[in-house]
């Protein structure tokens, strides 16, 4: 019998404010010794009391417009409640059934086409400290502690651990494009949930659920994926049955293993938390946010197949990072009528090289290697004052130094050789030095035309235009 | 100068004439506590020094002529609020030690405004109680007989007013807490609309209940108190935008036209008829004094008994959830994190508080929420509802605070039902969120008795221009008890 996987996915993603979700404390925690940045509300003093932080509740409406969610008018926060030594109030201001957005999906691209993944709900809730376990205890860092963070849950429309993966990928593409999500997952910016059951393919029933949670890679939600769809596929080939539990991922082993129950066996309490007023969402505010997203990245890959007649390969190249669809739009807006589609070959092709060399950004980049000069590259080349290998030379220098190519092009002597008669020279000189070749030539072997171009190219240390020393060589040879 | 006797509004008058300074005041409660604090215990912590130190820069304002109503007043604070640098223990051996690295907004106010802080009083642990017995230190008296409690949970609050031993205090009401231990010790006492006052820095009991109130010999002064303490925070979102009005102002001793609703529901079995004789005296006394008086019902007032016994534990089981020995207080060390937890809240926490955890604990569980916190929230709809609807007839209610005077102490203990019933009639007007005064009615058996005016939300004017108006026509509020000095013992 056949098997197949029924997936839904929870991923957490830290929300990019400024501060905290209920305090003033940076949410910048990264490089901060711990328990630096907190206070009596993120930890849990008696007699604090949360403020709700405006900007975090925008961007996590935004997050949810852009999973094309609708945003609920009537929303509020819930006390979650449970003991643990990371969580300082012993509870966590979370949303239970009334989320600010629901009923949304995620388009993502497979080798068969597009697949359309439901989104039940995007909700708001604040993360806790940080646990560490070393010696002869545990460390508690608290600088995480009341980080906004937003909850997708996904419907169970994913079916294999390649779409789990594309999902995560295109949510954190999608986050990181709308600003509300650094993508940093090394620190901790997204984790993910996984809920996966296998039953015989071509049937509907739901077989036996099992949760994975907290891993915090798109590679561990695909290898644990794997490892438990084959696990749960061998148990219910052999006749046996599964139980329904929640189990860990072991990155190094490679494998899910139970988790004790007794951690797990949670009734979590939840009520409306009353040191915060129930948010009442307004049509214009919900419209505020939406006019605050940018052109979302499936809607921009379409448009640049469409007005650049890009192929969709080079579309979705341009749109991985909206700073890269940003900066093509600017070299072509920039370009002076060169072809967008040259345009787009210098970005995904050198650019890309060089960033990835690098290691730095495009946003950095940008600043030195100024949209306009991809244009005037082009221009320099279509005009022949540089030919293509000189062109490369040029785009590097341009990216290192941030000056633009026509000056570089100046300063370092690159202007192609035009000049008939200087060419010329340099022909008779290679007709000179090659006489086997120019025999070779003249025997009718034609392409050996190539090679004595080769050699007027080199003399004239790649300046020479490459068509008039051809040119040149005819001449010369066929006086 | 005789300050058992004096209002804050007289003080402030002495200290503008340069007839008593802030020091002298400081001094006179110091020396009062000194005597009689041995019997009354209203006090958990005196600091004679910084209320001198803050004596001193109240004179130093007072000098310099930009005195505020409240700057140099000696004023007791309930150990519920937090004061930067000193112990906030809120009646439980859980904080015995927690000494808060911040002040409450209330308190920033009253350090603004240079009152002199005297020190911080006994309450119910973590404000749950009606006799101020749940303490987990010592047993407050009723200075009007020291056999008998003082009302709770801020019994250490009204008994270091009615023991001339402050001339006002701040206590905290989520279910009656300010005005029945107000009334069991015939001072007056406040319960600001819920958001008047801010709540940051006040140790949550029941988020959607609490609110700080004052306690002072008159109305007058728990306007003053009032003004002072309340307005919007941004620390705190529930707190309310609504304009703080210059409530002592607003007292003009006119009460005629005013309509009075007298709620038949108020009237409860089990009222002791000394208790009722006494409050319909004084709704007579506002007859005379040209108010008119209407027949009312809130016919939802027997239901606030168990919403208040369901939505307040449910809250608090939550708020009090953080006591856990890891970070702050006490800890009590085991054999692994959980079990370390479970030894410092079993030991830290006390019998009645153990208990409305307990029953908060349930009524939020998986299976249980709808029958009783959603329920309970649905009625407390209702019972708000009965006062928009009341209060569409009249401009204020009036009833008893308590059905019953002070009991004497461990009467109550072993039966926590009969200690709940002595909040009857302070619970409808918290779950509601409406304002309430409790002011002295009169005596039964020689202990006081205390008339309660209710008013619109943020209305707290009117109920203070009522109480003011009364207590222009009676006296009261000025009785005060015979307490010998009694020398330090070590109970
Ligand atoms: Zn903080």
């Amino acid at each position: 019998m056949e098997y197949e996987a029924v997936i839904g996915l929870e991923v957490h993603a830290q929300v990019l404010t400024d501060s905290k979700m209920f305090c003033g404390c940076s949410a910048d925690y990264a490089n901060a010794a711990p328990n630096t940045h907190v206070c009596p509300v993120c930890l849990g003093l008696p007699g604090s009391l949360p403020v709700m932080n405006q900007r975090a509740i925008e961007m996590i409406a935004m997050a949810g417009l852009a999973l094309n969610c609708s945003i609920n008018h009537d929303t509020f926060f819930d006390r979650k409640n449970y003991f643990y030594v990371d969580l300082p109030s012993s509870y966590q201001r979370s949303q239970y059934d009334h989320p600010i957005s629901t009923a949304g999906w995620l388009d993502i691209e497979t080798s068969t086409g597009t697949r359309r993944i439901g989104v039940t709900r995007a909700h708001m809730e604040e993360d806790t400290g940080k646990l560490t376990h070393g010696g002869d205890g545990s460390l508690v860092d608290y600088n995480r502690s009341g980080v906004p963070l937003m909850e997708v849950v996904s419907e169970p429309d994913i079916r294999s651990s390649e779409e789990a993966k594309l999902y995560c990928a295109k949510m954190r593409q999608l986050l990181v494009w709308i600003g509300v999500n650094s993508g940093n997952l090394d620190e901790g910016a997204m984790r993910f949930d996984v809920n996966v059951s296998v039953r015989p393919r071509g049937t509907t029933a739901f077989g036996t659920k099992i949760e994975i949670k907290n891993l915090n890679s798109i590679r561990s939600v695909e290898r644990a994926l794997i490892y438990e769809i084959e696990r749960q596929t061998k148990v219910l080939a052999s006749g046996q049955t599964l139980q329904q539990e929640t189990r860990g991922w072991d990155e190094d082993k490679g494998i899910t293993e139970p988790q004790r129950s007794k951690e797990l066996a949670h009734d979590y309490r939840y009520f409306p938390e009353p040191d915060l007023p129930p948010l009442a969402i307004s049509e214009d505010w919900t419209t505020a946010r939406r006019a605050e997203l940018p052109e979302l990245p499936d809607a921009r890959r379409q448009r640049f197949e469409r007005e650049y007649a890009l192929s969709a390969q080079d579309a979705a190249l341009l749109t991985s990072e909206r700073s890269v669809a940003e900066y093509f739009e600017q070299a072509v807006t920039a370009g002076q009528g060169q072809p967008a589609k040259a345009i787009a070959n210098w970005i995904t092709g050198e650019l890309f090289r060089l960033l990835n060399d690098s290691g730095e950004t495009i946003g950095v980049v940008a600043a030195r290697l100024q949209p306009a000069f991809i244009g005037e590259l082009l221009g320099l080349i279509k005009g022949g004052t540089i030919n293509g290998p000189t062109a490369k030379l040029v785009f590097e220098e341009s990216f290192r130094t941030g000056s633009n190519p026509t000056s570089i092009v100046d300063a370092k002597g690159w202007r192609q050789i035009s000049d008939t008669s200087a060419v010329r020279q340099f022909a008779e000189q290679a007709v000179d030095a090659n006489p086997k070749v120019v025999n070779d030539y003249r025997a009718g072997k034609t392409q050996a035309i190539k090679f004595l171009v080769g050699q007027v190219m080199k003399a004239s240390k790649g300046q020479a235009n490459p068509q008039l020393a051809e040119q040149a060589l005819h001449e010369v040879l066929d006086a | 100068m005789d300050f058992q006797k004096l209002t804050i509004a007289e003080a402030h008058t002495l200290l503008q004439a340069r007839e008593a300074s802030a020091v002298e005041l400081t001094e006179a409660a110091l020396e009062r506590i000194v005597a009689v604090d041995n019997a009354v215990k209203a006090f958990l912590d005196i600091d004679d020094e910084g209320a001198l130190e803050m004596a001193r820069a109240a004179d130093e304002r007072i000098a310099h002529g930009n005195a505020r109503p409240l700057t140099g007043i000696p004023l007791a604070i309930k150990d519920v609020l937090c004061m930067r640098g000193t112990t906030t223990t809120c009646g439980s051996h859980m904080l015995e030690e927690w000494v808060a690295p911040y002040d409450a907004m209330a308190i920033t106010k009253l350090k603004a405004d240079n009152a002199v802080l005297l020190g911080k009083t006994n309450m119910d642990e973590f404000a749950m109680g009606s006799s101020t017995e749940n303490s987990a230190f010592v047993m407050t008296r009723n200075p009007w007989d020291v056999a008998r409690v003082p009302g709770g949970s801020s019994g250490g609050s009204a008994a270091a007013v009615a023991a001339g031993e402050a001339l006002g205090s701040l206590g905290t009401d989520t279910g009656g807490s300010v005005r029945q231990p107000a009334a069991l010790c015939g001072v007056t006492g406040l319960k600001p609309t819920y958001g008047r006052v801010s709540r940051y820095g006040l140790v949550a009991f029941a988020s959607s209940l609490d609110q700080i109130g004052p306690f002072a010999r008159t109305a007058r002064d728990c306007a003053l108190l009032l003004e002072a303490i309340a307005g919007a925070d941004i620390n705190d979102s529930t707190a309310a935008r609504e304009p703080v009005s210059n409530y002592a102002a607003m007292l003009d001793g006119n009460v005629k036209g005013l309509r009075v609703g007298v709620p038949q529901e108020y009237f409860v079995e089990g009222m002791e008829p000394g208790v009722e004789a006494a409050v319909r005296a004084a709704i007579e006394t506002l007859r005379d004094l040209g108010a008119e008086i209407v027949e009312v019902s809130l016919p939802h007032t027997s239901y606030a008994l168990p919403v208040y016994y369901i939505v307040a534990p449910a809250e608090a089981s939550a708020n009090l959830a953080r006591f856990n020995g890891v970070r702050y207080g006490l800890h009590v060390e085991g054999e692994n994190v959980i079990d370390e937890m479970e030894l410092t809240r079993g030991q830290g926490f006390g019998a009645e508080v153990r208990r409305r955890i307990m029953l908060g604990t349930y009524a939020l569980s998986a299976g249980y929420y709808d029958a009783y916190y959603k329920r309970a929230q649905q009625v407390r709809t209702l019972i708000r509802r009965d006062f928009q609807q009341v209060f569409a007839q009249v401009d204020v209610l009036a009833a008893a605070v308590s059905p019953t005077i002070a009991f004497e102490i461990g009467a109550k203990t072993d039966d926590p039902l009969a200690m709940y019933l002595s909040d009857v009639l302070t619970l409808p007007a918290s779950l509601a969120g409406v304002p309430g005064l409790a002011v002295p009615c009169g005596f039964s058996a020689g202990m006081p008795v205390g008339l309660q005016l209710i008013g619109r939300p943020f209305d707290e004017g009117t109920i203070l221009r009522v109480g003011d108006a009364y207590q222009q026509a009676t006296d009261w509020h000025l009785r005060r008890p015979e307490l010998a000095a009694v020398p330090a013992d070590d109970e």
